[in-house]
């Protein structure tokens, strides 16, 4: 089963198990990770799913769309490494993803 | 004695009630009710992808059933609260069961305007609201047939985009001059009409539906200026109705929607409400306003968890929605009025501007289509009150950004 690892916004450290086929803020999400707000519920309006892949994994990802990146990097707290989790469709390849929740605009 | 808070309603306010006590680590029980089958799911998708068959049903769950278990917020689904007993504090339910609070919030959102008038009962006839309407709908689009729309708010236009998506005939009527007359700028009206009608939508602005007809299910629509149409599908997206005949039954203050202070407060102090049934004080609006968004019931709705908890906070978050249609995204941040002063930033021709609303020169609203980077630095300076340079702020090469 394909894992993520979750770095909280406090800075504690899990391992949930990412469905296929979802995106990484639905996982985070269902997961109980509620500083994932995700208001707009995936639809790339609200940068409320912010987070940060380790930057040594960012080629791991498919490219960012040029909305996504347009209001991620709109945010007060953006940095290279900045994705907008309801973007990412999780998958098997990318078993062992580390993300950050970025903290609240 | 623990407190026990009950919350009518299980929505996406609902939910957030009582996510954002047990987040604050409230220690009372939390019962919420709901005469929904489902768990709260977002209705969102239910005119975008869900319709375009890209959400499945399981994807529009706003929790898994877990997170209720682990946060001990039991969740009655598929009954109705009938009565609210305000003396004695004790709820009836249209099981016949009855339940007793200490505190109680109101979340019972709004229902779809209906229209009174011949064949609106015939089969293929559809309002939009639940998830079971949504389903139908879907189920009745089927390529090469004609869908009739009846109202070109939001909603309307939503199922329009996707409905074309999906090769339907689609003819959409607007009772008013434009669509989306009451909550955008003429601008974006017309912007929004064109563009529909590029998509080969047939809108019919100052006409209404006066009567539908068939045997069994809808065949032909009459239109308000002597026009027929035939049709296979018929949607009514008229706007919508505060659930408000509980609160109005038990005595509390309500006009178009549930009174409440900017704590979420009603005229009764155990009893609080949020969403698209509570009126409220909106400094956005500058007076009692009811707002029909995802935001206002995640915001509001953690305003009354704070009431709830002692900590009362004023609710003072700038309103913003959005909306997906076709390959254009539209987000609106602020309230738009009558008299506010437009200006356009960027080339509508390129489909990718905003607008922004002046109120004696500070930004008070915006739309962005398709230019994302605008929305949050409007958000920012309506919450600051910035005064912006007209001929400044009407050039795109300059980010609002550097306006804060
Ligand atoms: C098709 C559609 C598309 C939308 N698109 C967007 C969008 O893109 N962006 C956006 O911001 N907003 C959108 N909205 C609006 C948004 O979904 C609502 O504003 C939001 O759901 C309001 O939340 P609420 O909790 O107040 O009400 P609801 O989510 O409607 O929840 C209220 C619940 O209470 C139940 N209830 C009512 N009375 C009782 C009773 N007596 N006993 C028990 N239960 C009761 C209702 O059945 C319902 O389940 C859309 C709405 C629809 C219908
Ligand atoms: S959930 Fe809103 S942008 Fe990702």
């Amino acid at each position: 089963m394909a894992k993520i690892i979750v770095t909280t916004r406090t800075g504690e450290i899990s391992e949930v198990t990412g469905k296929p086929g979802y995106s990484v803020m639905e996982i985070l999400r269902d997961n109980g990770f509620d500083e994932i707000a995700a208001i707009c519920g995936g639809s790339c309006s609200c940068a409320t799913c912010h987070v940060y892949v380790d930057r040594d994994q960012l080629d791991r990802l498919a490219a960012q769309s040029e909305d996504e990146y347009d209001l991620v990097s709109s945010t007060d707290h953006h940095k290279p490494e900045s994705r907008l989790s309801c973007q990412i469709d999780f998958s098997e390849a990318l078993d062992g993803l580390r993300v950050t929740i970025a903290p609240e605009d | 004695m623990t407190e026990k808070l009950i919350i009518i309603g299980a929505g996406q306010a609902g939910l957030q009630v009582a996510a954002t006590l047990r987040q604050k680590d409230y220690t009372g029980k939390i019962l919420m009710i709901g005469d929904e089958a489902h768990l709260p799911y977002e209705r969102p998708p239910l005119s975008k992808g869900f319709l375009k068959g890209l959400v499945p049903a399981e994807r529009l769950s706003l929790k898994p059933a877990a997170f209720y278990q682990d946060k001990a917020i039991d969740c009655l689904t598929g009954v109705a609260v009938t009565r609210i007993d305000r003396r004695q504090k004790r709820l009836r339910l249209s099981d016949h069961s009855e339940q007793t609070y200490e505190k109680l919030v109101l979340a019972t959102g709004s229902r779809a305007r209906t229209l009174d008038i011949p064949g609106i009962g015939l089969a293929g006839v559809q309002s939009l609201r639940t998830l079971e309407d949504a389903a139908a709908i879907a189920e009745s689009l089927r390529p090469g047939q004609r869908l009739v729309i009846a109202g070109g708010g939001y909603i309307g236009l939503e199922v329009a985009a996707a409905a074309r998506s999906l090769g339907i005939d689609v003819t959409l009527l607007e009772i008013a001059d434009r669509v989306m007359q009451r909550t955008a700028t003429p601008h974006l009206s017309e912007f929004f009409q064109k563009e529909h009608a590029s998509q080969g939508v047939d809108i019919r602005l100052n006409t209404g539906i006066a009567s539908i007809e068939g045997k069994g299910r809808v065949e032909r629509v009459f239109c308000s200026d002597g026009a027929s149409l035939a049709a296979d599908t018929v949607i009514i997206g008229i706007g919508v109705i505060p659930n408000q005949t509980l609160a109005e039954d038990a005595g509390l203050a309500v006009n178009d929607g549930v009174l409440v202070d900017e704590f979420a407060a009603t005229s009764d102090p155990y009893i609080y409400a949020a969403g698209d049934c509570a009126r409220h004080p909106n400094a956005c609006f500058g007076g009692l306003v009811r707002l029909e968004s995802v935001q206002n019931a995640v915001d509001q709705a953690k305003c009354a968890a704070f009431s709830i908890l002692g900590t009362p906070q004023p609710y003072r978050e700038i309103p913003w929605f959005w909306s997906d249609q076709y390959d254009l995204k539209l987000q609106i941040a602020g309230l738009w009025r009558q008299d506010d002063q437009v200006i356009v930033r960027g080339d509508p021709a390129t489909r990718k501007f905003s607008l922004l609303c002046l109120r004696n020169g500070a930004l008070a609203a915006i739309s962005t289509i398709n230019n994302l980077q605008d929305f949050l630095p409007a958000k920012k300076l309506i919450a600051a009150g910035a005064c912006l340079d007209t001929a400044a702020a009407s050039d795109p090469a300059i980010p609002l950004k550097t306006f804060l």
